[in-house]
C-alpha cells in the first residue's frame, strides 16, 4: 500500500519533468520573480528555504508542531497547492493524504519527492518514512531539493549550488559533532524509549537502540498490555531514558517512565518542527536538540 | 496459580493498573447513580450532550494555562454548565422542548471547540491533552477523580429524597413548597462534575459510556431506586476491572475494552434481567398459554 503510492508518486514526477521544461521558460523571463514552493511538511520547508534562499517562497502545509500522520487538508491548503509552481513531498508513505490533495487541487505541476535515493528502511511490511531522522539521509534530501529548484528556475541555479553546499557543510559538521557526542556513552547503554517509533534511521546511523511505547503511527491507542509490556522491558534492560516527543501522549510516557524508573528526558523531535523560537525550530536546530538532549539523558547517572 | 496470573498479577505487578483500577472504581461508584438518575428523568441522552460541551471550556483552559487539570477541568465545568444552564433557561421562557434547546447549545459548544482546536493549529496534540487516557492517570488526576466520586456520593445521600421527588413529579415538590430549582441545579452540577473527571482521565467516551450504560443495564434488574443504584454502581465497577484485564490479556486498547463490556453488560441485562426483559416477556407468555 505504501509502496504502491511511492511509486505512484515516482511516475508524475518523470512524467510532469516534460510540463516542467514548458514552465521554466515562462519563469525565466522574470527573473525577480520567487518561486512558490509548496512543501508537504515544516522540516522539509526549512530544508527548502536554506537552499532556495531569496528566491523561492516556502509555504508546509502541515505546520510546526502538527502531525503530518493524521493531518486533514482544507480547502485553504489544496488552493495553496493549485498556486504552487512546485510541490516537494517525503514520500515513502508519509504523506497518505497527498494522492487526494494533489488531485483535488488540479495542481498540474511537478512533485517532487525529496526521499530519492535514500537508503530504505523496511519496517514490517512497509517503508519507514522518517528518512530525515540521519543527517546522511539530509544530504540526499539536499541534492534532491537543489535539482528540482534548479530545473525549475534556472536562472538561479548558481545560487541554489551555494546554498546547498553551504547548507550540506554544516549537516556534515553537525553529524560529526553528534557522533562524537554519542561516542562518549557506552554502545550497551545507548537504549532510549520513545512514544512514537519515528527515530528507527536516527538509531540506524547513530547506534542507539529506540523501543517504541505505542505501535507504529500515532493514531493507534495503547493497550495496557503495550504499556505493560514497555514497562517490563524498562526494568529488564535497564532502559535509562524516556521521551516524549513533540505530537503524542506526554501523559503516558511520564507514567512509563516513572514506573519503570528510567530518567524522564524531555522531548524529542520527531515528524515536526517546534514553533518559531523554541529549541527546534529549524531542521539543524532540532537535529542538534535532540541529539543534546539524547547524549544528556543517556549519561545521567 | 491461574486465576492468580489472570486477576491479581497485573495488578500486583503494574502500579498504572492499580491507578486505572481506583480510576474505575471511584468512577464506576458515582457517575453509574447519576447515570441512574439522568435515565429517571428521561435525560439519557443530555448526558452525551454536556460531555460535547465540555470540550471548547477545555480547550479554552489549555490555551489559557497550558496543560494544567486544573485549568482544563475548571473551563469544561464553566461551558458544561452554561449549555446547561442557557438550555434550561431558553426551555422555561420560551417553552421550546428541552432536548431541542439542548442540542442546539451543545451543538454550538462543539463546533465552538473545534474552531478552538483547529485555530491552535496544532489538533493532534490538543486531542491528546484534551482526552486522557486510563492508561496514564496521574496522581492529580486520581485526586480529581476520587473527590469527585466522595462528593458526589455524599451529596446523593444528603439530597437523596428531594432528588427522586425532583426526577418523578417536579410540580409536586414545589406545590409541597420545596425548591426544585435549587434541586436540579445540584442535580445539574453533580452531573457535569463527573463528566469533568471522567472525560479528563479517560476521555469522552468513557466518561459518559460509564455514567449511561450501567443506569440503562440496572433497570432489568432492580425496581426501586436505592437497588437501581448499587445494581449501576457494580455493573460499571465490573465492567471497568473487566475491561482493564481484557486489555491486558488480549492487547485491545483499554478505553473501548471498559465500555464494550458495560455494553455487553447492557445487551446481557436486556435479554437475562429479572424485568421486562425478554427472557422475562417469554417465560410470562409461556405461563399465560399453559394456564
Amino acid at each position: 500500500m505504501k509502496i504502491s503510492r511511492f511509486f505512484w508518486v515516482k511516475l508524475v514526477v518523470l512524467a510532469s519533468a516534460q510540463a516542467l521544461s514548458i514552465s521554466v521558460c515562462s519563469a525565466q523571463s522574470a527573473t525577480t520573480e520567487r518561486v512558490r514552493v509548496v512543501a508537504s511538511f515544516s522540516i522539509l520547508a526549512d530544508m527548502v528555504r536554506e537552499v532556495g534562499g531569496e528566491a523561492v517562497e516556502v509555504t508546509a502545509l502541515v505546520g510546526p508542531g502538527a502531525d503530518a500522520h493524521v493531518f486533514e487538508p482544507s480547502p485553504a491548503d489544496a488552493r495553496r497547492v493549485a498556486s504552487a509552481q512546485l510541490l516537494i513531498v517525503n514520500g515513502l508513505g508519509f504523506e497518505g493524504w497527498l494522492n487526494r490533495l494533489v488531485t483535488a487541487s488540479g495542481y498540474r505541476g511537478a512533485v517532487v519527492v525529496a526521499t530519492i535515493g535514500v537508503p530504505l528502511r523496511k519496517i514490517g511490511r512497509g517503508v519507514d518514512p522518517h528518512a530525515w531522522q540521519s543527517l546522511n539521509n539530509a544530504l540526499i534530501y539536499v541534492e534532491n531539493i537543489h535539482s528540482a529548484l534548479a530545473k525549475t528556475l534556472p536562472s538561479q541555479a548558481a545560487n541554489f549550488r551555494k546554498n546547498a553546499e553551504q547548507y550540506s557543510a554544516k549537516i556534515r559538521a553537525l553529524d560529526a559533532s553528534v557522533r562524537e557526542r554519542i561516542a562518549t556513552v557506552p554502545a550497551a547503554e545507548r537504549r532510549v524509549i520513545t512514544s512514537h517509533d519515528a527515530f528507527g534511521y536516527f538509531g540506524d546511523a547513530y547506534k542507539v537502540e529506540f523501543i517504541a511505547a505505542q505501535g507504529w503511527s500515532t493514531d493507534s491507542e495503547a493497550s495496557a498490555a503495550d504499556v505493560a509490556r514497555i514497562i517490563r522491558q524498562l526494568k529488564a534492560k535497564q532502559v535509562r531514558a524516556v521521551f516524549v516527543e513533540n505530537v503524542s501522549d506526554p501523559r503516558l510516557a511520564q507514567r512509563i517512565g516513572k514506573e519503570g524508573g528510567g530518567v524522564m528526558g524531555g522531548t524529542l523531535y520527531s515528524d515536526a518542527l517546534s514553533p518559531p523560537g523554541t529549541s527546534g525550530d529549524t531542521y539543524l536546530n532540532l537535529f542538534e536538540h535532540n541529539a543534546g538532549a539524547l547524549v544528556r539523558a543517556l549519561g545521567a547517572r | 496459580m491461574e486465576l492468580y496470573d489472570w486477576f491479581i498479577a497485573p495488578f500486583a505487578e503494574f502500579s498504572f493498573m492499580r491507578r486505572a483500577l481506583v480510576a474505575c472504581l471511584a468512577l464506576g461508584l458515582s457517575s453509574a447513580p447519576v447515570g441512574v438518575l439522568l435515565v429517571l428523568r428521561r435525560m439519557s441522552l443530555v448526558g452525551d450532550a454536556m460531555a460535547h460541551a465540555l470540550l471548547p471550556g477545555a480547550a479554552l483552559g489549555f490555551i489559557a494555562a497550558g496543560f494544567s487539570l486544573y485549568a482544563m477541568g475548571l473551563g469544561g465545568f464553566i461551558a458544561a454548565m452554561l449549555v446547561a444552564t442557557l438550555a434550561g433557561w431558553v426551555t422555561r421562557k420560551t417553552g421550546q422542548r428541552e432536548d431541542a434547546s439542548f442540542a442546539a447549545f451543545y451543538l454550538i459548544a462543539l463546533a465552538g471547540g473545534v474552531m478552538l482546536i483547529s485555530l491552535r493549529g496544532n489538533s493532534v496534540d490538543l486531542m491528546r491533552v484534551l482526552f486522557g487516557t486510563i492508561l496514564a492517570v496521574d496522581d492529580d488526576a486520581l485526586i480529581l477523580m476520587t473527590t469527585v466520586s466522595s462528593v458526589t456520593l455524599v451529596a446523593l445521600a444528603l439530597m437523596y429524597r428531594p432528588l427522586i421527588v425532583e426526577c418523578f413529579d417536579p410540580g409536586f415538590l414545589r406545590s409541597v413548597g420545596g425548591r426544585g430549582g435549587w434541586v436540579y441545579l445540584l442535580f445539574q452540577t453533580l452531573v457535569v462534575l463527573n463528566l469533568v473527571s471522567g472525560f479528563q482521565a479517560l476521555g469522552t467516551l468513557m466518561a459518559v459510556g460509564l455514567m449511561m450504560l450501567p443506569a440503562a443495564s440496572a433497570r432489568f434488574w432492580a425496581v426501586r431506586v436505592s437497588s437501581l443504584f448499587v445494581v449501576a454502581a457494580l455493573i460499571a465497577v465490573a465492567s471497568g476491572i473487566a475491561g482493564l484485564l481484557i486489555s491486558y490479556h488480549a492487547h485491545l486498547p483499554s478505553g473501548p475494552a471498559i465500555v464494550l463490556v458495560a455494553g455487553a453488560a447492557y445487551i446481557a441485562s436486556l435479554f437475562l434481567g429479572r424485568r421486562d426483559s425478554a427472557l422475562q416477556f417469554l417465560l410470562r407468555k409461556q405461563s399465560h398459554r399453559v394456564g
